[in-house]
């Protein structure tokens, strides 16, 4: 399960991104997850908050878009859902040469900071 | 409230940045770095005593890394070959990452060797989404694993630059039907070559040695279809990522993802 180094790069780089004048914590982290990414949307929710713990984005929340697996073939300009597990050879003309237009995303598309000062309590009951 | 920051960032850009960086150092040294990924099992370690054993027969610089979760078994296996070989023990981590790789190949890699070889760990979601910095990536597969291998783990193969298939002496054994595996990589990765290897009896034998040398020497390596990007910028859209340390070998990727809930959405106003 690669799951957990993932959710500690996604907790370093928003950790290393500039935090907005005005900011208080990390609400939410929004990442776009592509079909053909290979990652499991649970196993990254569940790690992602156990790398969040003890960070500036304890508690913040993890919003995964997915992203469909499309692709085309150059030669007869078709595009197609490529499915899972997906077929990237062309569905029309057999042709090798397809290229993905999208599904591999593993991408932090932004982060949601609360207005500071931090409305979380701090000391919180779990 | 809350405030919105776009970020836009590859969540493995760290690894890719390493990966590019350790491709770029090893290629002004004259080494080309081959990755080798397989389930457990698969028989790596055995291709890779042979291939290193020819090497070492025809004078050509090799080394190798085996990176395993527990024992020292394969290094000691691949040692008897006479070339330079280190074990990596992971701890229980499943995969590979460019920066152990590099902290690894420090002060031990001999400076003459011309092509390196990493025995990954035996696994075929992980590694496959970690770039080692590496001009080939094969994916393993033996007679035993199933035709539908490529199909359910379509990340590893849809992004190797070879597919060898091992131990094809019990081809019959087992009833191996080629002509369906070769069918299950080309739906994968269409156009990738599949070499047949037989450890135990020498068939295949310096096939990969042969591909790895052509890499290193600038012969053109396979182009997977999940490493072309669209040229039309309009065609991807906004979800293209953005691609800075832009290599031929892949990037991303694991086996078994399946359709993400988006679930609650988070309260953003930007």
């Amino acid at each position: 399960m690669h799951e957990m180094s993932i959710a500690l790069a996604v907790v370093e780089q928003v950790e290393g991104a500039a935090r907005p004048a005005g900011a208080g914590a990390v609400h939410s982290v929004r990442l776009q997850v592509g079909e053909l990414a290979g990652v499991v949307p649970d196993a990254l929710a569940f790690s992602f908050e156990l790398a969040c713990a003890g960070t500036a984005l304890e508690g913040a929340e993890l919003v995964l878009d997915p992203v469909p697996a499309r692709a085309r073939c150059g030669p007869c300009d078709r595009t197609w859902s490529t499915g899972m597990p997906p077929r990237l050879s062309c569905p029309a003309c057999g042709g090798a040469t397809a290229e993905l237009l999208s599904g591999r995303e593993l991408q932090i598309s932004s982060v949601c900071w609360d207005d500071a000062p931090a409305h979380r309590p701090i000391h919180q009951e779990r | 409230m809350c405030r919105v920051v776009d970020l836009q960032q590859a969540v493995l850009a760290k690894n890719d940045a390493c990966a590019h960086t350790l491709r770029e150092d090893l290629a002004t040294r004259g080494t080309a770095v081959i990755n080798l990924l397989s389930s457990p099992g698969s028989g790596k370690t055995a291709l890779l005593e042979r291939e290193l054993t020819l090497a070492r027969r025809r004078d050509i610089p090799v080394a190798a890394l085996t990176a395993d979760l527990a024992t020292e078994n394969d290094a000691v296996r691949l040692a008897r070959s006479g070339v330079p070989v280190k074990q990596i023990l992971t701890d229980g981590l499943c995969h590979l990452e460019a920066e152990m790789l590099g902290g690894h190949l420090h002060g031990w890699l001999p400076a003459e060797t011309r092509l390196l070889f990493i025995e990954n760990v035996g696994n075929l979601v992980c590694p496959a989404s970690y770039d080692l910095g590496e001009t080939l990536r094969v994916v393993l597969a033996s007679v035993t694993e199933g035709e539908d291998k490529p199909l359910k783990y379509p990340t590893a193969f849809g992004l190797a630059h070879l597919v060898v298939v091992t131990k094809t002496d019990i081809a019959d054994a087992v009833s191996f039907d080629e002509k369906e595996f070769r069918a299950n990589v080309e739906r994968i990765n269409p156009g990738v070559e599949v070499v047949l290897t037989s450890a135990r009896h020498g068939e295949g034998d310096g096939a990969l040695l042969d591909r790895a040398l052509a890499a290193r020497d600038g012969a053109p390596v396979h182009i997977p279809v999940m490493t072309r990007k669209s040229h039309h910028p309009h065609d991807a859209e906004e979800i293209q990522p953005r691609d800075v340390n832009h290599t031929h070998a892949p990037r991303l990727a694991g086996g078994h993802s399946h359709r993400a809930d988006p679930g609650p959405v988070a309260p953003s106003r930007s």
